[in-house]
């Protein structure tokens, strides 16, 4: 009997990898749910007068939601002791470009009909799909350099060097979304105000790090 | 209250129209807060029914006077007239307006001819409009048309939609609608009207000159600073389409503006 007890207990306390790939799981069924939410919403005709503008509008503002959530990672690391959050980190940056995929293509298709002239103009001529399209295209970059493989290729210092473009895109974006508003300029002002906190505590940090350093 | 008795016009549009729950919670109307959705949340008391509406019309006019809404609608005959709506933002309605040609009201106050505009005035009551509690517009709302687009026999001053008195996110218990031009010169909840020698600064004027002008034309080939105007989206339809020439009524408006650069004065 307390054998039997003990033997479920082992397999109970479940290996540090597995506990890992179960937080992912769950991790990634959460990020999913926006678009589950979306989607149902679209099908249940509960997007309000405007579908194709809340999803344009709601996609665009969760890529932004989740360049945030990516660059909280460190500084929750830092603090917190949760050093192992920082496995999660590259599927929250893949959510970021998968949400603003899903926005560039609803731009493209339902806006601009895929007419890659219309689209060029529309790009050149109008200063905040202008800066819309460079931040994602710096994305790019960053997702084709996402894998272990990549990493290693790259290097540790260079691919955290090239990875702080998320820093670019993450301001790039806040613009795209204060440029797009016609008077009421709150809801970007706020998520200027998280991205600046967020920047601030990197630049302690690093100050701290030299500091300690020089010390 | 159901209007009954309402004459068809010939100037209707015959397209789908859109329908009324995306007519009465898809609104822009600042005073009542700047989300498309705020209006149809915070307007459901508005007017306040204990406050009669009183409509001051004045300036450059031989027969100024203040009227109670009820007496300033009472000697028209009410219409309707379905007609398309684009918004500056680039969607547009279908809406069946029901109310009276505005050149009607102003001849009965025989302007002078100084009256070279008519400026017309939103309530400014920051209780029932809690919008105006946050400086988003230089309150209250100010609209401008020149003397010959006011008189125009489509420039409606609207009291309903669907047959029904309008509701308070739609602008009642009046307001105006200019059907070839952006929705925002359609001006709600109107308190003043006023003939006026200089040309009016509106409140998107007052906001932001470069991007909204004193005209404001539906014109697909000058676009929004910001963005194109060329295309629209239909509310109920997923694809964009044509942004029509002064919205389609070129055929009744296009000579008031015969000679005039539309890319300066836009």
């Amino acid at each position: 009997m307390q054998a039997w007890i003990l033997n479920v207990i082992s397999e109970q306390r479940l290996s540090a990898k597995t506990k890992a790939n179960v937080v992912k799981t769950l991790l990634f069924i959460v990020c999913l749910l926006p678009l589950i939410y979306l989607v149902w919403g679209l099908l249940t005709d509960n997007l309000g007068a405007n579908p194709v503008e809340t999803l344009t509008r709601s996609s665009g503002l969760w890529a932004l939601r989740f360049l945030l959530i990516t660059l909280l990672v460190s500084p929750i690391r830092w603090y917190t002791g949760l050093t192992a959050i920082v496995k999660y980190r590259r599927m929250l940056g893949l959510y970021a470009f998968f949400y603003a995929s899903v926005h560039m293509l609803l731009y493209l298709g339902l806006d601009q009909l895929f007419d890659i002239q219309d689209i060029w103009k529309d790009i050149l001529k109008r200063p905040f799909i202008t800066v819309g399209f460079i931040s994602f295209i710096l994305l790019l970059p960053l997702v084709m350099t996402s894998t272990n493989k990549m990493m290693k290729r790259l290097g540790g210092k260079r691919w955290k060097r090239l990875h702080r473009l998320t820093y670019v895109i993450a301001t790039l974006s806040c613009v795209h979304f204060l440029m797009l508003v016609k008077a009421d300029i709150r809801e970007p002002i706020i998520y200027m105000i998280l991205l600046s906190f967020l920047f601030s505590i990197r630049l302690f940090h690093s100050l701290n790090k030299k500091k300690l350093v020089s010390r | 209250k159901p209007f009954v008795d309402v004459s068809k016009s010939p100037f209707s549009t015959d397209e789908e129209k859109t329908d009324f729950e995306s007519i009465t919670t898809y609104n822009n109307f600042y005073e009542f807060g700047t989300s498309k959705q705020d209006p149809a949340i915070n307007a459901t008391a508005f007017p306040d029914s204990s406050q009669p509406w009183k409509v001051v019309i004045d300036g450059e006019c031989d027969k100024p006077g203040t009227y109670d809404y009820e007496d300033l609608i009472k000697p028209f005959t009410l219409e309707e007239r379905i007609y398309r709506m684009r918004c500056v933002e680039g969607w547009s309605m279908v809406i069946p307006w029901i109310g009276f040609p505005l050149a009607d009201l102003l001849k009965k106050a025989q302007p002078n001819s100084n009256a070279k505009f008519v400026e017309f005035t939103t309530l400014y009551d920051p209780k029932q409009m809690p919008g105006q509690r946050r400086a988003v517009l230089d309150w209250p709302y100010v609209e401008g048309l020149r003397i010959d687009e006011a008189m125009n026999p489509l420039t409606l001053l609207s009291v309903g939609l669907y047959g029904k008195e309008l509701l308070g996110q739609n602008g009642a218990p009046i307001r105006l609608v200019v059907p070839w031009k952006y929705g925002f010169k359609g001006i709600k909840s109107i308190v003043r009207i006023r003939f006026v020698e200089e040309m009016p600064q509106t409140a998107w004027m007052k906001a932001n000159a470069r991007e909204y002008g004193f005209y404001s034309n539906v014109n697909p080939d000058v676009d929004h600073p910001r963005w194109s105007q060329a295309k629209e989206r239909r509310i109920g339809e997923f694809l964009k389409r044509k942004t029509l020439m002064f919205n389609g009524y070129g055929e009744q408006v296009a000579d008031l503006y015969a000679g005039m650069d539309l890319k300066r004065y836009f």
